[in-house]
């Protein structure tokens, strides 16, 4: 759905300026740069140097729990209240606060799933210099500096990180302000001005935007004054960073020096730019770094708008230079520094030490949880446009799909469905009986998703807004009174959804008794939930308004994660909390994982916009959201249709798959555009729905252990230098690789396969490959270049129907890749598809299929589960196979039965014929 | 443990027994799934027992060793539906939950409970195929006789002109002969006789020209208000007067003499100035919720919103776009007024039998890409006869 399309006539003017630009990209004007942004600029002046912060070792208290310290900076005399946490599962957490703050500083509520569990710290040493801390297994130290303040995480004699090592911990106190006699309009502002490592006397220079700051012709009201927080981290031997999305830049962050920070501030940006640190809908503040020798993750808990400045000493160098240090044996070993920077509340931080990607994976999703894990079906194909015109429009789609034997599990209505884009309510002439056309679907096993987004109509006879008023439920502007801006519906209110209460209601309304014409087969999408403010500051809300006492500078980041949050609770609630609620959210934040699919907003019709796809869900899947998408086809813009096939042939390899158009393209449902390039799309969604049982198998894992979905190439081949800025191709799981064709005209693919001693087999031919090279793959233009790794198993439906549901009791084919060792090993896991039974009544089945020493076999990976399925195997085909002479099928019940089998020798493919087995028992294949 | 598919056996059962579903019932097909004799796939690949037939395992390339089941990614289906049309589905649809055959063949063994509804749907197909009969029937009579009417019109103006080209030469030497004489001796009478004819001929133009401007006035008169405004006239791009393909406010104005509105008397000087490019609105409209959409068929297409506000120019007669066989079914109508950050309007008219000429719906697919449903005699087909379209279409 679109950021801004001119549907307003106070809008038109501004709006219409855009265009008349003559530029089809982002307004930058319309968003701040650092140095518009007053605390960045504030901060960012500040250079390293030494840190005016001392630790006061005196005042070190050690607890089972944490270590307290306070420290103090000598320019002001301000203290600081340390505590550092030693938490289970080898992270570490450092949280800094004013000792003494006039009012409490905000800290971020309802991301962490609980209480970080801690482990002891025991105090090693201490001198008047410091102190030395162990932190456990793994030899593993923190050294506390008292003066200048650091701290170092060491790891034998390797220092792994430092923490204010460049002195750039600063920390705004808050302050009562001193001109608040003088007349505001009138002379130069004389307020102390310490922002940490300032010199406190003889600062006299007007401290810009300290305690009000304009954008363009909006004001910021700051009643608490400057209350921004800094602290710079080092990382000795780290050259790649990764991660803090939302950003349309690549996989591997770059440095900032010379330009702006990366920013993190939820906003809703019209056409966005590529390759840049600007914002966007979401901010996840993780950061992962990597090295051949390890893996690490700093999470900066916090929800202010946040600047994260990278810089590097090898960056600038040219590869001949650092071939030449390398040959020279030089010198200076690689490192990163990395800056954050937010406008309030505390430094909370996660120092998450690996070593591995896996372990920084469950580090992270112990902290804030896992990936929700979605009905099946939700991985299936959707079908999105802005709009859908009607039922009529909906039948009929639904029966292209049909005629075209193309399958899709969802179609999608955007705004337009509403009465007046009201949410919860139907248009009474375009769509007057919802039920019948959700029946519609039910009748052909698929389901719907319609909008509802947080913007509420200011409209006395709109019953959810009359009730939002009543209760008291909307955001407050700094005045008190309910905070209204302009969105689709014209004049909206926004409900405060940090509150609890509100987000209750907001669940209860999605019962089928209170969303009129709603059914258990539609689901939910938020969008403009950054929020979305079009005539508000940088087109979001205004930072001073208020969600009870905070302010939403405090919490902006968190405000689309509270919608999802409280609309997949509506959903679990409306089925009495038996089925898994799918809802898709464009604003995210640290956790929103937990409570669906993400996609990355309104991108462009263009061959640039469906390459940075790739970085862009490979960054997201690294801090914890796998449910990922980019608008297949592109949503501005109308695709040439070489670009439309592409991208359905990259989408169905993405995790999640849906093709939306704006409302002023032409229409581009897949037939559309004669029947070869029909027979291309409906060839790449139905590659996607044979591998559904695999794609499911992988969000189960996510779900269950935090491991990403769609990975890098470095996750699984970390001391793989070669992998490390790979972002044009990537892992599903560890067993399939995809190097989507994204160039236009394409004629080959230079795809590199990782793993020195390991095999790849083309999942289309059964080629072989070696890995550790890089292979050029002709292609044309049918081709999906994906390789299944030697040494895994996969699990197939080859019997692609018109839904996933319709697929759900089909048989198996497993694709058996034997490694160069003869080895294989995969899972199949199995449920009912969705509802939560599978984690309250332990109803699923997860089994470990591995081939060893000719025979493969079947085994319970979990004996305190259950359930029945009436799938079996219907196929086993094994790549890289020599022929038996035959092939015996055992069943536990003590039966033997030999199998048919046809073997392809040039290929080396072994296919056993019907082996009839259910899915769901033990059995045993012998190759003799 | 039994791991065949309980279906499966109920389906070989049926094979072995006497039921001929689900093997094709298509008689040139039907012969090569014989009993107990190993079976070759239908595009000769390779040849199997004829207990794989249908076993729920695909062994040929092209499907055809499954008929009955799903198991083959390509394999079809054959849906039989006494009572109504036999069809062909994709294996996939086989046990799918859906129902897809009227007699519920499709799903033996999915749990689905479907209903055979192929009596039902076999009348209703009779019954509306009996009423588009009748209306290809009447449509098609329509057509002869438009046809006929233009055929005769053209023959009377062939035969006439034919008459008149041989008269004239004749004549002309009479009346060169003549001329001479008639010149000297009757030019008075002549001269007189000419000018009652022409007043005569002037006259019964006059009465034509008033109906035809009453007619014009009317047609113009949008919100019959008894006037004629700037923006009624104003979607008579004909009548531009420099040609350059919009017609102005101005330039309407100058039109109506520089009046805003006329009336009907002040509409007869109007009138006098626009009569010779004036194409007459008498062409189907259609009137949705917002807009009356109007089509001139082989000239354009317009929008105008129903009350008030200028027209919109949805496409200009672009060309015949119906699929191969069938190329006069679709007119495709383009290059309209362009779209804000769009294309340029278009439209497509899909032309049907009918009675009436008339465009039946409108709608918008696709922001500005229009779509219309016509309806006119024109496209008649000559109809098969009843009985043979009812046969063709029951078998069994």
């Amino acid at each position: 759905m679109a950021a801004f399309i001119v549907r307003m006539g106070p809008l038109l003017v501004l709006w219409l300026a855009v265009f008349l630009s003559g530029t089809w990209a982002v307004d930058r004007g319309n968003f701040k740069t650092c140095d518009q942004s007053a605390f960045c600029k504030r901060q960012r002046a500040l250079k390293p140097g030494q840190s005016p912060y001392r630790a006061l070792l005196e005042t070190l208290e050690l607890t089972n729990t944490k270590l307290t310290l306070q420290l103090i900076n000598d320019n002001n005399k301000v203290r600081l209240l340390l505590e550092l946490y030693r938490l289970q599962g080898n992270m570490t957490r450092v949280k800094i606060n004013e000792l003494k703050p006039l009012k409490p500083r905000f800290e971020v509520p309802d991301v962490l799933i609980n209480d970080p569990p801690t482990e002891p710290l025991s105090l090693l040493s201490q001198d008047e210099n410091g102190v030395v801390l162990s932190l456990g297994a793994d030899s593993q130290w923190l050294i506390v500096s008292a003066k200048p303040f650091r701290l170092d995480i060491m790891e034998g004699r390797e220092v792994l990180l430092s923490l204010n090592s460049r002195g750039l911990l600063a920390f705004e106190h808050l302050r009562i302000r001193k001109d608040t006699q003088v007349d505001p309009e009138g002379a130069e502002k004389k307020e102390e001005t310490d922002a940490a490592n300032e010199p406190a006397e003889g600062e006299t220079a007007k401290e810009d935007g300290m305690w009000e700051e304009t954008f363009k012709s909006h004001t910021d009201n700051k009643p608490n004054g400057p209350s921004s927080i800094s602290l710079d981290f080092s990382l000795p031997g780290v050259e790649h960073v990764y991660g803090i999305p939302e950003h349309a830049d690549s996989l591997k962050l770059k440095t900032t020096d010379g330009g702006d920070p990366y920013r993190l501030f939820n906003l809703d940006v019209f056409q966005y730019e590529l390759f840049n640190p600007m914002a966007l809908y979401g901010a996840i503040p993780v950061m992962l770094s990597h090295s051949a020798q390890r893996t690490m993750g700093i999470f900066w808990l916090n929800a202010a708008e946040t600047w994260v400045d990278i810089s590097s000493n090898t960056a600038g160098k040219t590869v001949f230079g650092q071939m030449l240090d390398y040959v020279q044996g030089s010198s200076e070993t690689p490192q990163t520094d990395v800056r954050w920077i937010s406008e309030s509340g505390i430094i909370d931080v996660f120092i998450m030490l690996g070593p591995t990607p896996t372990d920084v994976f469950s580090q992270y999703s112990s902290l804030t949880g896992t990936q929700a894990f979605p009905p099946l079906s939700a991985l299936a194909y959707h079908q999105c446009r802005w709009n859908y015109n009607d039922q009529e429009d909906v039948a009929a789609v639904d029966q292209g799909f049909d005629e075209h034997d193309i399958p899709y599990d969802f179609i999608w209505l955007d705004i337009e469905h509403t009465d007046g884009k009201r949410y919860f309510t139907w248009d009474p002439h375009k769509f007057p009986q919802p039920k019948d056309m959700l029946q519609g679907l039910v009748d052909k096993r698929r389901k719907m998703v319609t909008i509802v987004d947080p913007h509420i109509k200011v409209d006395s006879s709109y019953k959810i807004h009359n009730e939002i008023r009543s209760k008291g439920f909307y955001v407050k502007n700094k005045d008190g009174g309910d905070y209204e801006g302009w969105c689709w519906p014209g004049n909206s209110g926004y409900p405060d959804f940090t509150n609890p209460e509100m987000r209750a209601w907001w669940a209860s309304m999605f019962a089928y008794d209170q969303y009129e014409g709603s059914m258990e087969n539609m689901y939910t999408w938020n969008d403009m939930n950054e929020p979305s403010v079009f005539n508000g500051p940088e087109v979001t809300m205004h930072k001073d308004a208020l969600h009870g006492n905070w302010e939403n500078r405090d919490l902006h980041n968190l405000y689309g994660l509270y919608v999802q949050m409280a609309t997949a609770e509506g959903l679990i609630e409306r089925s009495g909390g038996v089925e898994r609620p799918f809802v898709l959210t464009r604003a995210f934040f640290a956790g929103s994982q937990r409570y669906g699919a993400v996609w990355t907003g309104d991108n462009t019709a263009e061959w640039e916009h469906l390459k940075i796809s790739i970085p862009m869900c490979l960054s997201l899947g690294l801090v914890g959201v796998s449910f990922c998408g980019a608008d297949v086809g592109g949503f501005f813009k109308s695709p040439s249709t070489e670009l439309l096939v592409r991208w359905y042939q990259t989408g169905a390899y993405q995790p999640f798959f849906r093709a939306h158009a704006h409302l002023d393209t032409p229409r581009r449902e897949p037939w559309l555009f004669g029947p070869e390039n029909t027979a291309l799309i409906r060839e790449a969604v139905r590659q996607r729905y044979a591998l559904l049982p695999y794609w499911y198998q992988l969000f189960y894992h996510a779900h269950h252990s935090g491991q990403p979905v769609m990975r890098p190439l470095w996750v699984e081949y970390p001391q793989d230098t070669a992998t490390f800025s790979m972002d044009d191709q990537f892992l599903l799981g560890r067993d399939l690789l995809v190097h989507p064709v994204t160039e236009e005209g394409g004629r080959g693919v230079t795809a590199y396969l990782p793993g020195k001693g390991e095999v790849w087999f083309d999942v289309h031919t059964f080629q072989k490959h070696n890995g550790a090279q890089n292979l050029y793959i002709p292609v044309t233009i049918s081709s999906i270049p994906v390789f299944q790794r030697g040494g895994s198993i996969i699990p197939r439906k080859a019997r692609v129907r018109r839904s996933s549901s319709c697929m759900e009791h089909d048989p198996y084919t497993l694709f058996v890749a034997l490694s160069p060792k003869r080895f294989a090993q995969g899972e199949l896991y199995i449920d009912d598809g969705h509802t939560f039974n599978f984690d309250k009544q332990k109803q699923f089945i997860h089994r470990r299929l591995s081939f060893a020493n000719k025979a493969l076999s079947s085994r319970n990976l979990a004996p305190g589960s259950q359930f029945i399925t009436p799938s079996w195997i219907e196929k086993i085909v094994i790549l890289g196979a020599s022929k038996p002479s035959k092939a015996t099928l055992k069943t536990p019940d003590g039966k033997e039965n030999l199998l048919e089998f046809e073997f392809d020798a040039s290929m080396s493919v072994l296919t056993l014929r019907k082996p009839g087995v259910n899915a769901g028992v033990d059995w045993t294949v012998v190759l003799q | 443990m039994d791991f065949n598919l309980a279906g499966v056996h109920w389906l070989s059962d049926l094979l072995l027994c006497t039921q001929p579903l689900p093997v094709p019932t298509i008689p040139t097909e039907r012969q090569f799934y014989e009993e107990n004799k190993p079976f070759t796939c239908l595009d000769g690949s390779s040849t199997i027992p004829f207990d794989r037939v249908n076993d729920d395992y695909c062994d040929c390339r092209d499907g055809s060793d499954e008929p009955g089941t799903a198991a083959c990614p390509n394999g079809s289906f054959h849906c039989t539906n006494a009572g109504f049309r036999p069809t062909f589905i994709p294996s996939s649809r086989i046990n799918d939950g859906i129902c897809d055959c009227c007699d519920t063949t499709d799903e033996y063994n999915s749990g689905a409970t479907c209903q055979n509804t192929c009596r039902e749907m076999g009348r209703k197909e009779r019954e509306s195929l009996q009423i588009m009969a009748e209306i290809t029937k009447e449509g098609f009579l329509l057509k002869q006789q438009l046809i006929h009417e233009a055929k005769r019109g053209q023959e009377d103006k062939q035969g006439k002109l034919t008459e008149l080209q041989g008269s004239k030469k004749g004549l002309e030497e009479k009346v060169e002969a003549l001329r001479t004489v008639k010149e000297t001796a009757e030019d008075p009478e002549k001269e007189a006789k000419e000018r009652h004819l022409k007043a005569w001929e002037e006259l019964i133009r006059m009465e034509k020209d008033k109906t035809r401007m009453a007619e014009a006035f009317l047609e113009l008169d949008d919100d019959a208000d008894g006037y004629v405004s700037v923006a009624e006239l104003q979607s008579h791009l004909e009548l531009d007067p420099d040609s350059d393909g919009s017609l102005s406010e101005t330039e309407t104005q100058g039109l109506l003499g520089g009046a805003d509105k006329v009336d009907t008397s002040t509409f007869e000087t109007v009138w006098s100035g626009i009569k010779d490019k004036y194409l007459s609105e008498t062409l189907p409209l259609f009137f949705f919720i917002r807009y009356i959409y109007r089509l001139c068929p082989f000239n354009r297409v317009s929008q105008k919103p129903k009350f008030g506000g200028s027209e919109t120019n949805l496409g200009l007669w672009g060309q015949w776009a119906g699929p191969e066989d069938n190329l006069y079914s679709v007119m495709k109508y383009d290059h309209g007024q362009g779209c804000w950050q769009g294309p340029n309007r278009s439209t497509t008219v899909k032309l049907t039998c009918g009675k009436e000429t008339v465009v039946t719906s409108t709608s918008e697919p696709s922001r500005c890409e229009y779509l219309m449903e016509f309806t006119t005699p024109a496209v008649c087909q000559e109809p098969a006869s009843l009985d043979e379209v009812l046969h063709g279409h029951t078998e069994l």
